[in-house]
């Protein structure tokens, strides 16, 4: 009863932040919305019991990639005004793209339950039961082989994201390090002997 | 008292549950508060005695010379509590008086999972370690956050470098418990703290010891303490993201918040290093010993060490410059514990140390 209220609560605010995203008219709210958007999915994640992957969101999404997400909108100069010209002329495409959305998600929700019977909740889990080690466990033996390949494409997205900023650019002052750290005061400073000068 | 006790087997017990853990939050959080007080005058103490000065030495409770100088603390909150807080005018109103909550209630909500004694702990769930992970990960938002709704460009300069500098060191420092997590077995502090049990050489410090090094560096700059205070940076930016901040909202909301994470972050280096509430004495004494047994304790007085090294780090290091810092980040600490988990995963596979058996 009590997971029943606080499931729609957290779903009605979902679906409230959800819109706030795509309607609020700062990027930067936006994208707040979106963080609070990933916060009721955690929490909705939580009621089912998968602790884990509700902390890993809240860990990654949250954490890491929205902040970035934040750090960039906050540092563009967005002229809203020039964005929303072009909405007429994009329109038809939207629509397109949202209707495909749509069947997608009602394939997934309906048409492939047909046939499977809905239990409506899930069954109280043993006293000691880890969810953490449970995905382990999952991970790196049925799902090895899939969970290396997303490994490798992660590295080489890391590996491009370093090469891009590999290049040389000409003029740039920088600093040499070692170069820095063994410098020695004689190098530097001359000291001088010289008579003191007297009074005449 | 009889009539009390009647009364209170007269709750239902799920009420009775919930009214006792409410008190346990209310006594933790007014603990961490009290602390954060006494922290800010121990800075001022330490600080000032390692710069031959004396500290505050004037206000004191009841006049008693003794005292003198502990009364500061709650002055100072006194004194700006009472301040007027300024919004500025061209600000986002709504996100400039949200960031400061932003800010204070991760670093409040973080205190859920400590294991504060073998038997007191709030909440003790089993993701415990990824929980405080993710926690400390938000704090960022309201420095962010702050940063921009202050409409500052001194504020905004802060919290770009506070926001970039954040990120890089929370790699480094999940990755340093990961190691931590790997000599566990689990990640659940509390058993975090059980599987070091047995003196000081079997706590995870000894095999472990880079990543001791990259955690604690790392929390240094994760609640942005000197030398890796840029984001405050006041010879350059005159007070980061907080230089639109007045009063209350200073006060209860970036100092608060700054403070009580310097406490988590030493609190939780003896749990996840140092053995937590366990004794260095234990299987060196006899068992029945005082001090060869575990309790709150030694956790209090690891933390207070902690606490006292960063206070002495401040007072001795210069502040990095900003290149420096995302150089020792990224080049520095990030290969450093990456190659100390490979030797780990080899210790591990070798059955040396920890894991023999």
């Amino acid at each position: 009863m009590l997971v029943t209220i606080l499931f729609y609560a957290f779903s009605a605010v979902l679906i409230g932040a959800a819109l706030g995203v795509i309607l609020a008219r700062n990027p930067v709210h936006s994208v707040l919305f979106l963080v609070l958007c990933f916060f009721n999915a955690a929490v909705l994640w939580l009621l089912i019991e998968a602790e884990f992957l509700a902390i890993v969101m809240v860990l990654v999404y949250v954490g890491a990639v929205m902040v970035l997400f934040l750090f960039v909108v906050m540092m563009l100069d967005i002229n809203i005004e020039k964005l929303r010209e072009g909405f007429t002329r994009n329109a038809p495409l939207g629509i397109v793209i949202a209707l495909i959305v749509i069947v997608e998600l009602y394939y997934v929700l309906w048409v492939r339950r047909l046939g499977i019977e809905v239990t409506g909740g899930t069954a109280p889990l043993p006293e000691n039961y880890s969810n953490t080690a449970e995905i382990g466990a999952v991970l790196y033996t049925e799902y090895v082989y899939p969970f290396q390949l997303a490994a490798v494409v992660l590295l080489i997205a890391i590996i491009a994201a370093i090469a891009l900023t590999m290049r040389k650019r000409p003029g740039l002052k920088l600093q040499d390090i070692p170069h820095q750290v063994s410098v020695r005061a004689r190098d530097r400073v001359r000291i001088v002997q010289m008579p003191t000068e007297r009074d005449p | 008292m009889e009539k009390l006790l009647a009364m209170w087997a007269a709750i239902p017990p799920d009420l009775q549950a919930l009214i006792i853990v409410t008190l346990q939050i209310v006594g933790v959080m007014m603990t961490v508060i009290v602390a954060v007080a006494m922290l800010t005058l121990a800075e001022r103490k330490v600080i000032g005695y390692m710069q031959l000065r004396i500290g505050p030495n004037r206000v004191t409770f009841f006049g008693l010379r003794i005292l003198r100088g502990v009364a500061q603390p709650f002055a100072d909150v006194v004194k700006l509590l009472l301040k007027e807080i300024i919004v500025p005018g061209a600000s986002s109103r709504l996100l400039f008086l949200l960031a400061p909550l932003i800010v204070l209630v991760p670093a409040l909500a973080t205190w859920a999972v400590v294991p504060f004694s073998p038997e007191f702990v709030l909440a003790d769930i089993n993701a415990g370690l990824l929980y405080v992970l993710a926690l400390t990960s938000l704090g960022v938002y309201g420095v962010i956050l702050a940063g921009w709704a202050s409409n500052s460009k001194y504020a905004f300069l802060g919290a770009m470098r506070s926001a970039a500098q954040m990120v890089a060191y929370e790699i480094a420092m999940g990755f340093a418990l990961v190691g931590v997590l790997m000599a566990a077995g689990s990640l659940n502090l509390g058993e975090i703290v059980r599987s070091q049990q047995g003196g000081v050489l079997s706590w995870n410090w000894f095999w472990l010891f880079p990543l001791f090094i990259v955690y604690v560096v790392s929390s240094l700059a994760e609640t942005n303490r000197a030398p890796f205070d840029v984001a405050e940076g006041e010879s350059e930016i005159v007070a980061g993201f907080h230089v639109e901040y007045s009063g209350a909202a200073f006060a209860a909301l970036f100092a608060l918040p700054e403070y009580a994470n310097m406490i988590l972050v030493s609190l939780l280096c003896p749990v996840f290093f140092f053995g937590g509430w366990l004794s260095p004495f234990q299987g060196y004494l006899p068992e029945d010993w005082f001090i060869a047994q575990p309790g709150f304790f030694w956790l209090f007085l690891k933390t207070c060490f902690f606490l006292f090294v960063f206070l002495w780090v401040r007072a001795t290091f210069p502040r990095y410059r900003y290149d420096q810092i995302m150089r020792l980040g990224w080049k520095v600490l990030i290969p450093i514990t990456l190659i100390w988990i490979g030797v780990e995963a080899v210790l591990a596979w070798l059955r040396i140390g920890p894991w023999a058996n």
